[in-house]
């Protein structure tokens, strides 16, 4: 049953997200549009923390490799597909070049080393003028345009944005279910069975880290024509830590994880706008108490609850998760 | 050379605060396993509660300094432990590390809210007096930071080498099962050791405040730099955590002077990435077993 | 598990977009949403600006409004970031904003602008890079002069006061300290005094004693300071402590109130040329300041007045063209002046120019007896 149901939500939740921007204001298109491009990025998180068991403090930073070489390639003419690639490579590249070293040592140094790293690209960012425009960044990037299909009205460039997360969400599918994924997920739950089994636990955690970093890079090349402007602040070591909690709320490990994390913090304070400076105050709380009781995140929780009930009212608990949000 | 001579001792005073910081923040990795990215706003609370104590409670200043300790020895230490990390132990070290980045947000929204945003003014524990070495101009100030951090890690390695409570301290952190099982408290000695952090903090606080001010957002800069601090020195010593600090004061200073001001901040993360590479231990550490 | 995670979405989304279902604009109230930095590195100028504009507001609806309608501002925080400024400004224009307030920032400002600018919508912007004027925006108003504006005003002052051959600058490195920064290089080429020494600090350092020995060994006869207020209190202390004796010269912040208390004693005798003193012997500011501390409980910044003004300059224009159409209130503004004594909201005579650049006379001003003095005006250029 759980086979034939899954197409079917994945076609309603697909329509779903078709829907949502119809008949909302300029506004909501441009915060769904940033829900799914930090959702792409908390993905690639999620590969290299939900998966592979490393913490990286540097997402933010493959964010902006990603924005800034996509800025200097379509500023420069070129379109927007073969910017985006690059992105993705250079990404994929320094991800592959940082992890190498810092995986040797076990433990946290993956971590230790990534936020380095991401405070030194800020600087980089900051001080290197002649390449990244300094403090005052770069703007007025193109947005995309293929011919027939024109992104510089919000609402098409929100379906371009959607049609990109969707290809970026299918490959993602493809990847943790290959048996590479399988290998992922052997390392996470055992490292030692994993590496017993015949596993190269570093070459498997190195290419989880790269290609987390690479949809980093994709996010990136998506911000860029988003947002118009990019500077050194919206990389910096913050927005690392901000996108880590994304995927630790939604749920490590999780497929649709990323998607609820991104959702608690961009689209949450739409909701909570009355409470005004105390947003920051009630989603940290809200995250202390979500470690407390539930460490595996907002789906674990909803898995949790959904055993309170029996099948029948499976749905419900669903739903009641959902609403809670 | 005065120049030379100025910017080295300066560092060295500043960076015997960041020593400090990074000596809880080793502290409490060895004792809970957790990197707590909360610390620089543990040094940054303390200074708000020596303030409520001067404007709110009208407290003279050393009363103040007193109320300010022990509010932080509560909060930052037993509530911490009680509230944040005790219920969290057992779903493992990953919901604990993203609980403190919560809980630094948090203290700092939260002191932004109830005290504002503005830096706020912070009084002199030490006289204001000034001499000049050969010179370089050095304050009593400067030489009181150094004299503190000397001692505290003076002091603290004196407490857990030669105390028995010390000792049974170390014995936890090194091995809990084992030391449980030779009858020591192990749950009332990892809460020391978050007893320690948090009045090193404090202390921390104190000695930064009257020139840095006091601020919400003064954790961002000092979490980062204590965290730093301890990589380098090492993270399983508590002198590794002092040169750490020390390294990290003068180098910042020495390359600002000499070689970059653009990128002061990258010489000790690139130092990290380095010693990372080269000793994951840290510069003092030893790769084997944990001393406290 | 895979099908409840969808279903949690798709309860997500109901909500979604239920809850974001815009309300209807009311006819008689006009809309100008205060989009500023309440949180975050900006917050102190933000909430100023906001607290000046509120003001404002409240007086002018305690009068009877703008043509009758009174005035509904909402805050928007952008939490000093870009990103989010411009969302919000997008979102200020769908509730249907007559005229936007903000941002103060100039890194938001000039990512936000380009929105309103799109849809055509009056903006009182509180940055002073000088950036924001030169891309030919015609909906931008400063409220305050920009720093292409300002830092030349210190430069006779260096010349022909001072006499200085020789200058140091020391300034914070982000787009706030590197627009006043290289205006000041600009200037110092220009008139040929030589800068020694270039030293530019990090938001947030704690050590300045490596910043200002640099400049100590520099033999420079004055020091520019463009430094946010926390960092100006600490460079004035380790300047006191290492017996600093040129001149410390700022733009703006460095003589402020905030950064006398900070820095406890140590501003005694800095300059700064200023373009809105809180502290300016003017009746009409006197009254602005006692006001805000009245209401607030705190005294202002100079970006208390000008949110203040801000407000004020949208009403004057506003009941000139007689009509609510921000297109021709950007009109009116440009080359529009407002005389303080027929306008007394603006509390100075104001111009603007065809490039939304504000002028008006300015101060320099020193710290004597730990209170910032105006010890001259500067005409409005």
């Amino acid at each position: 049953m759980k086979r034939r149901l899954t197409p079917i939500l994945l076609v309603v939740g697909l329509a779903l997200l078709i829907v949502a921007p119809l008949g909302q204001t300029d506004y909501i298109k441009y915060i769904l549009s940033s829900w799914l491009i930090f959702a792409i990025a908390a993905m690639g998180l999620n590969l290299t923390l939900g998966y592979a068991g490393q913490i990286s403090l540097a997402q933010a930073s493959f964010i902006g490799i990603g924005a800034y070489t996509t800025a200097l390639l379509t500023l420069a003419g070129v379109p927007w597909i073969p910017s985006m690639l690059a992105a993705m490579a250079v990404s994929f590249l320094v991800g592959l070049a940082l992890g190498f070293p810092a995986l040797r040592v076990q433990g946290h140094f993956l971590a230790f080393v990534t936020l380095a790293f991401n405070t030194l690209f800020y600087l980089v960012a900051r001080n290197e003028d002649w390449l990244t425009g300094g403090p005052y960044g770069l703007s007025g990037m193109p947005r995309p345009d293929f011919w027939l299909f024109d992104t510089n009205q919000n609402l098409p460039f929100y379906y371009f944005t959607l049609a990109v997360f969707v290809v970026a969400a299918a490959l993602m599918w493809g990847i943790v279910r290959s048996p590479w994924g399988r290998a992922f997920k052997g390392l996470r739950e055992n490292p030692i069975r994993a590496e017993s089994l015949g596993v190269d636990t570093r070459r498997i955690t190195l290419l989880a880290f790269a290609i987390g970093s690479a949809y980093g890079g994709l996010a990136g090349a998506l911000i860029s024509p988003l947002v118009q402007f990019i500077n050194p602040d919206s990389f910096a070591l913050v927005q690392s830590i901000r996108i880590l909690l994304m995927v630790v709320v939604g749920g490590a490990g999780f497929f649709f994880g990323p998607l609820f994390g991104a959702a608690m913090v961009i689209l949450l304070p739409e909701f909570l706008r009355f409470t005004e400076g105390y947003y920051l105050m009630i989603y940290a709380s809200a995250v202390i108490v979500l470690m407390v009781f539930c460490p595996s995140g907002l789906i674990g929780a909803g898995q949790a609850l959904r055993e309170r009930f029996r099948p029948g009212h499976r749905v419900r608990g669903d739903m009641k998760q959902g609403s809670q949000l | 050379m005065s120049q030379f001579l100025q910017v080295f001792l300066s560092g060295l005073s500043t960076g015997s605060i960041y020593a400090l910081a990074a000596i809880g923040f080793t502290l409490l990795w060895q004792a809970a396993q957790t990197v707590n990215f909360a610390q620089g706003e543990f040094v940054m609370l303390p200074a708000f509660f020596v303030l409520i104590g001067i404007h709110w409670l009208h407290l003279p200043l050393w009363l103040s300094l007193i109320f300010g300790l022990i509010v932080a020895v509560i909060v930052l230490g037993l509530l911490f432990k009680k509230v944040v990390v005790e219920p969290m132990l057992p779903n493992g070290g990953l919901p604990l590390i993203i609980a403190t980045m919560a809980l630094s947000i948090l203290l700092k929204e939260g002191t932004k809210q109830f005290y504002g945003a503005e830096a706020q003014p912070f009084p002199n524990i030490f006289p204001q007096t000034t001499m000049t070495l050969d010179g370089a101009v050095i304050s009593v100030q400067d030489i009181m930071n150094l004299v503190v951090s000397l001692g505290v890690v003076v002091g603290l390695t004196l407490f857990l080498n030669r105390t028995r409570t010390g000792r049974c301290m170390q014995a936890t952190a090194q091995n809990p099962e084992v030391a449980e099982i030779l009858g020591v408290n192990v749950k009332r000695m990892v809460l020391y050791t978050f007893l320690v952090n948090a009045a090193l903090a404090a202390l921390a606080s104190f000695l930064i405040s009257p020139i840095y001010l006091a601020k919400f957002s003064n954790g961002e800069t000092l979490g980062l730099v204590a965290f730093i601090a301890a990589i380098v020195g090492g993270f399983n010593q508590i002198r590794g955590a002092l040169v750490g600090g020390l390294l990290i004061g003068v180098l910042d200073n020495l390359t600002a002077t000499y070689v970059t001001t653009e990128y002061r901040a990258a010489l000790p993360l690139v130092m990290l990435i380095v010693i990372i590479l080269w000793r994951p231990q840290g510069l003092l550490g030893t790769s084997e077993g944990r001393q406290v | 598990m895979k099908r409840q995670q969808f279903l949690a979405a798709a309860a997500l989304f109901a909500t979604a977009t239920l809850g974001f279902s815009g309300a209807a604009s009311a006819q008689e109230v006009v809309k100008i949403p205060c989009v500023c930095e309440l949180s975050g590195a900006g917050a102190v100028s933000g909430t100023n600006y906001r607290d000046g504009a509120r003001m404002a507001v409240d007086e002018i609806n305690a009068a009877g409004g703008i043509l009758g309608r009174k005035i509904v501002m909402t805050d928007m925080d952008t939490q000093t970031d870009p990103q989010t400024s411009r969302a919000l400004v997008q979102k200020a224009i769908d509730s249907g904003a007559y005229a936007i307030m903000g941002t103060v920032y100039s890194g938001s400002t000039i990512v936000n602008m380009m929105v309103a600018q799109r849809a055509g919508i009056v903006q009182m912007t509180g940055s002073e890079a000088p950036n924001i004027t030169e891309r030919g925006n015609p909906y931008i108003f400063r409220t305050s002069s920009g720093a292409q504006k300002g830092v030349p005003a210190l430069t006779a002052y260096f010349k022909d006061q001072l006499k200085v051959k020789k200058i140091a600058v020391e300034w914070v490195n982000n787009d706030f300290g590197k627009g006043g920064h290289d205006v000041f290089r600009k200037e110092m080429k220009r008139v040929g005094i030589d800068v020694v020494a270039d030293v530019p600090s990090e938001q947030g350092q704690a050590d300045f004693s490596a910043d200002v020995s640099k400049i100590k060994n520099s033999g420079a006869q004055a020091v520019f300071v463009y430094l946010n207020e926390e960092e100006d209190a600490r460079f004035l202390k380790e300047a006191k402590k290492q017996g600093l004796k040129v001149p410390l010269v700022g733009e703006v912040t460095l003589t402020g109130q905030k950064v006398i208390d900070l820095a406890g004693g140590a501003a005694e005798g800095a300059f700064a040329h200023v373009g809105l003193a809180t502290s300016a012997p003017i009746p009409s500011i006197e009254k602005f300041v006692a006001k805000f501390k009245k209401r607030y409980g705190r005294d202002t910044d100079h970006n208390g007045i000008k949110g203040y003004i801000g407000i004020y300059a949208i009403k004057y224009a506003t009941e000139m063209i007689g009509k609510f159409d921000s297109k021709a209130l950007a009109k009116k503004l440009h080359g529009l002046t407002l005389d303080a004594s027929k306008y007394p909201g603006m509390l100075l005579t104001t111009s603007w120019d065809q490039h939304g650049e504000l002028s008006r006379e300015s101060f320099m001003t020193e710290v004597k007896n730990g209170k910032q003095v105006v010890i001259g005006t500067v005409p409005a250029n």
